[in-house]
């Protein structure tokens, strides 16, 4: 009998426990998952608590309900992993040993990290959005707030689901119109970065959007600390921007663990190679979902792809086959831009995301980077599609790795059949940033 | 992608100025790089031009901000005092490596 453990019961690892259920069952496998309770939380819903539109029961279920039939549920903390003797030591004492280790336990907000954030304020004035308990605190909040400088901040990036503090701005500036009192609050949007978004045309769009809701930008902000008496954010270069409600994306940080048993890095995300998702230092390891530290979004749809190519690396790896599977960084998200419209972005680690239309099949082409109604339908139904289709590991009607049918690449535009004239590089010869 | 002549000779850069290929940087380069975004390079400059080359010649990557300050163990604040506005980007551009990854 050998042993595969998979640490995690969220997106990533039950999708993977189910996935390789069904292929390993009856093949001399024990396949166990662990995690620390019995909550599982579709996390893209608290998106929408702060204004109302989730209760908790839409967003909580059990966990075991989704974890296949013949698999192993061990409801424990997670202590150290001990790759010499492959071991992992539980909170209780108990250890389990494994053959092959797949590490699932996401990434999660540290208040902590930033000094100001945990003090008087915290829930007060300060809140964040991306646990449950922030989110509600916030609904609280927003029942009582109608005047005043209102910031959205990004602490740090990498973060998971790294659009949804846009999406978060947007429907509070379509909530602050839908409620009458968007000219008595001044919106700002604080990130680290040098735009709205990571990429240059989705930035340059994004941005747009922010501008016509007259939020203001502040970016390339380096957060050092918050001042709970002054209520101002402080840069590292000692910028200040003041707040009467803060709402803040708390640095995300791999789980504890991973650091203890020296599998991680700095951020104490998992270290492994970004094709195959096998550890650089252990070759029975491997990180899937927000866990690990490839270069692409954290974000669920990205665990869905890696999920797949995961399955069929580690089928090959522990027969000792190459692995022929190639993770390729591909996204795919839905934006809320409020007003029951969203939009919808598809790349990977090489394209950024473009405009153009996305094939889907049955429902028909989506638009990319454009606000539409079919959009936020797409992003409402996602829920539905989450706990049905994605958790069981179904097969979803899209491609693994990112395709290019339908998009307009901003270097070779695809309608002009006509003679171009020469397309001179944006900089030339002789000339820097 | 496009080239730029630095002190006579040619060397391969991207859209933004950032060297592409890292083998053709030296010393001299950095000093002219600097200048251009105007910086003059004192010898902690060096030390966290140097943390930067030698962190990518092993890990293939350029580091990040909080790779630099827990790794390399330069304080942020100093890094924003060295490198004004955008610390990890103009690192990377005169240490002659790629701009760290906008992580995504
Ligand atoms: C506000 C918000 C909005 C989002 N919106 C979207 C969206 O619209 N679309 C999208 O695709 N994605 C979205 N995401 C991201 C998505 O939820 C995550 O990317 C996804 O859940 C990652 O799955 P995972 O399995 O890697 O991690 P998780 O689902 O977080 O699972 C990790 C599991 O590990 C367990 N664990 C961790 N440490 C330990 C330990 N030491 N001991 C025991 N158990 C442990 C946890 O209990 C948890 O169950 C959003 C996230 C947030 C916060």
């Amino acid at each position: 009998m050998r042993n595969l453990v998979i640490l995690g019961g969220g997106t990533a690892g039950t999708m993977v426990a189910n996935k390789l259920q069904k292929r390993l069952r009856g093949h001399g496998w024990t396949i166990t998952v662990v995690d620390r309770d019995d909550e599982h939380h579709y996390q893209p819903g608290y998106l929408f608590v702060p204004f109302g539109g989730y209760t908790r029961d839409q967003i909580v279920r059990s966990r075991h309900h989704f974890v296949a039939e013949g698999v192993r549920l061990v409801y424990d903390e997670i202590d150290r992993v001990s790759p010499v003797d492959r071991t992992v030591h539980l909170g209780s004492g108990r250890t389990l040993s494994y053959d092959f280790l797949v590490i699932a336990t996401g990434t999660a907000p540290r208040p902590d990290q930033t000094p100001g954030v945990l003090g008087p304020e915290w829930r007060r004035s300060i809140f964040d959005f991306y646990t449950l308990e922030g989110a509600e605190s916030l609904a609280a909040a927003f029942e009582e707030f109608d005047h005043g400088r209102l910031v959205v901040h990004i602490s740090e990036m990498p973060i998971k689901c790294p659009v949804a503090p846009l999406e978060f701005t947007f429907l509070v500036d379509a909530w602050l119109r839908r409620r009458g009192i968007r000219d008595r609050v001044q919106l700002a949007y604080v990130t680290p970065l040098d735009g709205a978004f990571t990429r240059p045309v989705a930035s340059a769009r994004l941005g747009h959007m922010l501008e016509e809701r007259k939020v203001d930008l502040v970016s390339d902000f380096m957060v050092e600390s918050v001042d709970p008496d002054r209520k101002v954010l402080v840069s590292y270069d000692e910028r200040e921007v003041p707040f009467d409600l803060l709402v803040t994306v708390p640095v995300n940080m791999g789980a504890d663990f991973v650091a203890r048993s020296g599998l991680g890095d700095e951020l104490q995300h998992v270290t492994v190679d970004k094709h195959t998702l096998l550890h650089t230092a252990h070759d029975n390891i491997f990180a899937v979902g927000d866990a690990s530290n490839v270069p692409a979004s954290k974000a669920g749809s990205v665990a869905h792809f890696e999920a797949d190519v995961l399955v069929r690396n580690l089928l090959e790896h522990v027969e000792g086959r190459p692995m022929t599977e190639s993770f390729d960084g591909h996204a795919n998200c839905f934006v809320e831009a409020g007003d029951h419209k969203a939009l919808l972005i598809d790349f990977n680690y090489d394209t950024e995301p473009l405009p153009g239309t996305y094939p889907l099949p049955v429902v028909g082409p989506l638009r990319l980077l454009e606000e539409t109604h079919a959009n936020h339908l797409g992003k409402l139904a996602f829920r539905h599609v989450y706990w049905n289709v994605l958790l069981p590991g179904r097969p979803l009607p899209l491609p693994t790795h990112m395709s290019m049918a339908g998009k307009q690449s901003p270097r070779t535009p695809p309608i002009e059949p006509v003679d171009e004239p020469n397309q001179e590089p944006i900089a030339q010869g002789g000339t820097t940033s | 992608m496009t080239t730029t002549t630095i002190d006579g000779r040619t060397v391969h850069t991207n859209d933004e100025g950032f060297l592409t290929d890292p083998t053709e940087w030296d010393e001299q380069v950095a000093e002219t790089l600097a200048a251009r975004i105007g910086l003059e390079l004192t010898a902690e400059h060096w030390r966290a031009i140097r943390f930067l080359r030698t962190d990518y010649a092993a890990q293939g990557e350029t580091a990040t901000l909080r790779r630099i300050s827990t790794v390399g163990g330069f304080p942020v604040k100093t890094l924003f005092q060295l490198f004004p506005q955008k610390p990890a980007k103009k690192l990377a551009y005169v240490a002659g490596l790629p701009k760290p990854q906008g992580c995504v």
